[in-house]
């Protein structure tokens, strides 16, 4: 039996949200409509209809303050009713949570509740004069995604006529044991390579002449015999194969030999995988050269990477991204995107408590007008899709959201970039054991803990290791779920702190097959039986249990003797956990469904059976001419437009949607100065409210370079990801980094015919990454990497900036001395530090003003240092006052910024800022040279703070005054400008 | 002079619980407890050893169906172990005289458990809601506070204005009905109220009132005074650098000091 439960507000109460959408189909889709109003129609499924109306008494549904509910249709006064549900199996966060409502009100028995389920739909009511071709586009272009959610629209007439039915998204499917085996003995290559694309597994023709010679192999036919198994290998095993093996887990790319050949120099050479090679030597010789001082407790190994806070403490960080499903559905993307990554932490060590996150964003301008190829969303839509998603994701979480940046450029049209970190907090020490070490014994249970299987998510790892295309498969789409984890998660780390499990790991890419087979890798085998698995509704076949991704689940090694305490825990507090097998010492992956054997392989061939990627790469420096700069008319106009750029301008309206001080230890916060909407550089926080010990959190990303030499983006970005954590206090010489590679398919093909210029560009930024990180004694504690970021569809194809993000964390002693990039008082001095060369290649002023440049800025990393160091100390004895970075929009954007921050005026003097190369006035005000900060010290300390620099590059330029942002060369002013004006400016692009 | 003992409730989607007892800690409770629900019902915890009982701030069940309105319900309808109502134990609670504050979701708890206001002394009957900020968004941002000096709350007393964060997407008060916001105002039950910056009055602008709750309310306490709910959250106020202008040399009374009320209220009675 269905029925619908609708509820509308009460006539009195003001429908904000309906308004909100009704500006957006004004604003976003200029469509003129009057209003809109919402109703929320739950649809009940298995309650007996006599009990329909103790729905309504017990005011499960509703808040009876400000609705009316209703089992009839409530919808009067509109032109257009539109209805948008969910599709089967898509996650309805509502949908349960009103299930557990209505189980709770009308105190429903553990099998009554069992049997029920509700339904979420959201009804829009519009007024307006519509056609129902703009009927349609409100639907499919704003507020249904038809990936994951249905809709359908009645015009007043037909819905007075018919209205809308009650609709069970119901997964109908029966159980199944079948396990097929996969005849690939006999396939010729091209059957093999069809095979492989027909099932989304991504394995290459080398990958399966391996996986054929394995089972060719008479020892294994002999073990596979002996467990009632045939000698081809089963869906399930190939399935297996194809996670662990995918690009996503593996990291194929740069595990590759690659032979580099670089034209520029002539010389030719072979890297043995890039990871090896530079990130992980690199931050070796690091640790090695810090000796005692080594901060970091575990890198590279687990989930996230961990450094010593303080002598009690340890945080962790991760940085992942979503990109591929947030392309396809934005909101559910985005939100799984974080509330994935916040098991990283979760899932390292004994397990980390969450602390914060960062987010970054490529987009796409979302002005964007032209044509959009088949599949691509708006940017637009994916931009206000992935905010929300992080929106929900992190506040929902309760976990701040204290970093992040947004980059635009339009090949980010192919694919968004969204990136999502989140730094954990763990005891040193848990239940007596080292918190960062975990092993998983022979003999512990494999438990898993958390949310339902369902086909959600399958193939996400293989997926994202494909390009983006028509095609693509919906079920690669997941919605987080904020509130299922957060429970389990407050189970988990009470579970820690008594000492209950010995290991745990979340599931991601490629589910339990991936978590208990890197678990099991501790002990050397494990039995998992799928058959115990909770589902969230019948229909997997075993091969879909094994590799759903579905969300919210952590899989963990709990010893047999805490098994009963650990699982009355999860049942007290409401969390799921099942007892799904155990881990042994057989050195074999072995999966069964009940009795009936589903995937045995070699624990070692898993692991370590594919075969190693042999890559060419070539660099050739692409030629970009340098193009004189236009004659600028008016400067003060121009500084208003580079303000209001979308790579510079304010990103107020974002940044206040996320709740950026949850846990009470916010420092230094992402908008700061006088009326709070300058720009910080950095986020700092106090992980410990009792202590004044503070942690940085910054990055640097700066994918603009890339056309011009990947070597000196990489360079860029860690340099500034360094210096913004300098810039609010942060000690260079205890800061660790993060990389996060996104690029295009670098492998040579006929699809990617530039492939081996593009993993030239590659090799480059990571010889960047080693040469900058061991100058700037810079460990890398962990990293992940996108290599499939490009899109093909209608004709054309589109491939992203090769782009890194690159964060840091740091330790900062004393919070008190932390300080912020806004003008603080008239009459301070103003000082630059470092020098400013005529670096205008990719800058913000040749996009503005349309000319071309080749010259990338580069790094000189060993005066930066020291330059950094040098500013700590300074900052340390309290000698200055504001700081700021100097990135996009060079020196004129940051003094504006500054003045905006304080609204305060300035006046400096152009002729006074160190230089080299003959940058011009453009350059002056607008180059983007590496390493530089913008300072202001109060006149009795700069004495002081001058001795500190004698003999390093460090100019006063000027000062702090009341009036306007004054810039003077040679006698004359060059612009002047009420602070006031230039925050409009700064302002108006994104004031949505 | 009696012993303060304070209680954090968390679970189901609160996430203020660690800062929250930090801050009661540091106003002076001798002690300070942070439960689960579930321990709650299990029995690990009984409210009634407590006196300073603390709803956080978070997102109880996601807000779905509405901010705290499935968690009103499983308050409602819980029971412990050995089949009391959980109901019954926090009566029992503010009948020995406790107190009780409710920050953000907190507040909303209060509110749609209807604990406040009870403009008329009855207590489990809802007479005010909050929902959606008229800016449909969530918003993180300070406000400053008048503290309504007509107010008997115990919390509050001593106290002039604050000025700390909100971080809400349901906030304004929408009452049953005009009689009750009138009630409210009469009886001196707004205990907070947001105010503009430079004269301190009570104001209905965007955006130093977030949401545009009417009568600039942004806190509300019962006709005892010794329940108080407030949207903005003091616990976040809890150190010097939590103050969004500190390094500007701007500087307020912490957020701690409306704990403090609480815990000098208890002290004194």
């Amino acid at each position: 039996m269905l029925f619908r439960v609708e509820v509308g507000l009460r006539p009195q109460v003001r429908d904000v949200l309906g308004q909100g959408v009704c500006r957006k189909i004004n604003d976003e889709l200029g469509i003129a409509v009057d209003s809109v109003r919402i109703v929320k129609v739950y649809v009940v499924e298995g309650l007996d209809a006599a009990r329909a109306d103790e729905v309504l008494a017990a005011e499960a549904l509703h808040d009876p303050v400000l609705h009316l509910a209703s089992l009839s249709p409530l919808a009067r006064g509109f032109d257009w009713a539109l209805e948008v549900g969910f599709r089967p199996g898509v996650t309805d966060n509502e949908g349960r949570t009103a299930k557990e409502a209505l189980a709770m009100a009308l105190g429903l028995s553990g099998q009554e509740a069992a049997g029920l389920a509700v339904y979420t739909a959201d009804q829009y009511l519009l007024s307006g004069d519509l056609s129902e071709a703009q009927v349609a586009s409100v639907a499919r272009d704003l507020l249904a995604n038809e990936l994951i959610q249905r809709f359908e629209y009645r015009s007043r007439g037909e819905f007075a006529a018919r209205p809308f039915p009650a609709r069970a998204a119901r997964v109908t499917g029966l159980a199944s044991d079948q396990v097929d085996s996969v005849a690939i003995r006999e396939m010729s290559d091209e059957d093999l390579m069809a095979f492989s694309r027909a099932n989304t597994l991504a394995l290459s023709l080398v990958e399966l002449h391996c996986i054929r010679a394995y089972y060719a192999d008479q020892a294994s036919a002999r073990v596979r015999r002996e467990a009632g198994l045939g000698p081809d290998p089963t869906d399930a095993e190939l399935e297996v194969l194809a996670q662990t093996w995918s690009e996503h887990c593996k990291h194929k790319i740069f595990n590759a030999r690659i032979s580099y050949v670089n034209e520029e120099t002539g010389r030719s050479e072979v890297i043995d995988s890039l990871f090896r090679t530079y990130i992980q030597a690199s931050t070796e010789d690091i640790r090695r050269a810090l000796g005692r001082d080594d901060f970091c407790l575990s890198v590279f190994k687990d989930n996230a990477g961990v450094i010593r806070f303080s002598e009690e403490l340890s945080v962790c960080v991760k940085v992942e991204t979503h990109n591929s499903p947030s392309a396809l559905d934005p909101y559910g993307g985005a939100l799984t995107g974080i509330v994935g990554v916040n098991r990283d932490p979760m899932g390292t060590g004994l397990g980390a408590n969450m602390l914060c996150n960062t987010d970054v964003f490529c987009f796409a301008s979302p002005f964007y007008k032209g044509e959009l190829p088949p599949r691509l969303l708006h940017p637009r839509r994916v931009f206000e899709g992935v905010r929300e998603g992080v929106e929900h994701g992190g506040n929902k979480s309760g976990v701040p959201t204290v970093n992040g940046s947004v980059v635009f450029d339009r090949r980010y049209l192919g694919k968004p970039l969204v990136f999502c970190g989140t730094v954990g907090l763990m005891p040193a020490l848990a239940a007596g054991r080292p918190s960062h070490e975990k092993r998983a014994c022979p003999g512990d249970a494999i438990v898993m803990c958390g949310g339902r299987i369902g086909k959600d998510g399958i193939h996400g790892a293989t997926f994202s290791s494909e390009e983006l295309h028509e095609g693509s498969p919906a079920t690669a789409v997941q919605i987080g779920d904020p509130i299922t984890q957060r429970k389990m998660y407050d189970f988990l780390m009470r579970a820690r702190d008594l000492g209950l499990y010995n290991a745990i790991t979340d599931n991601g890419a490629g589910g339990l097959s991936s978590s208990v087979g890197e678990m099991a890798q501790d002990c050397g085998g494990f039995d998992l039986d799928l058959a115990r698995a909770p589902l969230k509704y019948d229909g997997l076949r075993p091969w879909e249990i094994l590799i759903s991704e579905a969300q919210e689940r952590m899989t963990l090694a709990v010893p047999r003797d805490r098994l009963k305490e650990f699982m009355a825990l999860s049942r007290e507090m409401d969390v799921e956990s099942t007892d799904l097998g155990r881990f042994t010492d057989s050195g074999r992956y072995f999966v069964r469904y009940g009795e009936r054997p589903v995937a045995l392989l070699d624990m070692d061939f898993v692991h370590h059976g594919g075969p190693q990627m042999e890559l060419q790469a070539r660099w050739r420096r692409p030629e970009v001419p340098d193009q004189d700069i236009p004659e600028v008319a008016d400067h003060g106009d121009l500084l208003r437009r580079m303000l209001a750029r979308l790579n510079i301008c304010s990103k107020e309206f974002l940044i206040r949607q996320y709740d950026h001080e949850v846990k009470g230890g916010s420092v230094v916060k992402p908008l700061v100065g006088v009326f709070r909407d300058g720009p910080a550089d950095a986020a700092v926080i106090r992980p410990d409210l009792g202590s004044e010990r503070g942690l940085v959190v910054s990055h640097g990303i700066c994918p603009k370079y890339s056309d011009l030499d990947t070597y000196w983006m990489m360079a860029n970005a860690i340099d500034e990801a360094v210096r913004n954590a300098v810039a609010v206090g942060g000690d260079p010489r205890r800061m660790a980094g993060v990389d996060n590679f996104c690029w295009c398919d670098p492998v040579r093909s006929e699809a990617v015919p530039d492939g081996r210029y593009k993993l030239a560009q590659l090799v480059r930024a990571n010889q960047a990454l080693a040469h900058f990180c061991r100058a700037y004694g810079l460990p890398c504690v962990s990293g992940k990497d996108s290599m499939k970021n490009d899109y093909v569809g209608g004709g054309v194809k589109i491939s992203i900036p090769p782009t890194v993000l690159y964060s840091v964390i740091g330790v900062i002693p004393d919070v008190n001395r932390c300080l912020t990039s806004d003008l603080k008082a008239p009459g301070e001095a103003i000082y630059v530090l470092g020098v400013t060369g005529p670096d205008l290649g990719a800058s913000e002023l040749a996009s503005e003003l349309g000319f071309s440049s080749g010259s990338a800025p580069q790094v000189d990393a060993l005066s930066a240092r020291q330059r950094y160091e040098t500013l700590f100390s300074a900052i340390r004895a309290g000698l200055v006052s504001a700081c700021h970075d100097c990135s996009d929009g060079g020196l004129a954007c940051a003094l504006a910024e500054m003045a905006i921050g304080g609204r305060l005026g300035l006046r400096a003097d152009l002729d006074l800022v160190p230089c080299w190369g003959g940058p011009g006035l453009a350059g002056l005000l607008y180059s983007e040279s590496a390493g530089r900060l913008v300072v202001t010290v109060p006149q009795r300390l700069c004495a002081e703070f001058e001795a500190l620099f004698r003999g390093q590059t460090a100019a006063r330029i000027g000062e702090v005054a009341a009036g306007p942002v004054e810039f003077r060369s040679a006698g004359a002013t060059i612009l002047s400008q009420e602070p006031e004006v230039l925050a409009r400016a700064y302002k108006s692009t994104l004031a949505w | 002079m009696s012993r303060v003992n304070a209680l954090v409730i968390t679970g189901y989607g609160t996430n203020c619980e660690q800062e929250s007892a930090h801050a009661v800690r540091q106003s002076g409770a001798d002690s300070v407890k942070i439960v689960y629900f579930s321990d709650l019902a299990a029995e690990k915890a009984d409210i009634r050893n407590y006196n300073y009982l603390i709803f956080p701030g978070g997102f109880l069940d996601g807000d779905e169906l509405g901010a705290a309105q499935a968690a009103a319900l499983r308050w409602r309808h819980a029971r412990t172990l050995s089949n009391e109502p959980l109901l019954d134990q926090l009566t029992a609670f503010l009948d020995a005289g406790g107190l009780i504050l409710g920050i953000c979701n907190g507040f909303q708890l209060l509110v749609k458990l209807g604990l406040l206001p009870a403009s008329r002394g009855e207590y489990f009957k809802r007479e005010v809601s909050l929902s959606h900020n008229d800016s449909a968004r969530f918003e993180d941002r300070w406000v400053h506070l008048r503290v309504n000096p007509d107010s008997d709350c115990v919390f509050t007393k001593g106290l002039d204005a604050l000025y700390l964060p909100v971080r809400h997407g349901e906030g304004k008060i929408i009452p049953k009905d005009e009689r009750v916001l009138a009630e409210i105002e009469k009886k001196g039950l707004i205990a907070l109220q947001y105010a503009d910056p430079e004269t301190l009055e009570p104001t209905q602008e965007y955006p130093y009132n977030p949401n545009g709750s009417p009568l600039g309310i942004a806190g509300l306490s019962d006709p005892t005074g010794r329940i108080l709910g407030l949207m903005p959250h003091p616990e976040a106020f809890n150190h010097r650098t939590n103050h969004p202008g500190w390094t500007r040399g701007e500087h307020a009374v912490l957020g701690l000091a409306l704990l403090r009320g609480g815990v000098r209220y208890l002290r004194e009675h």
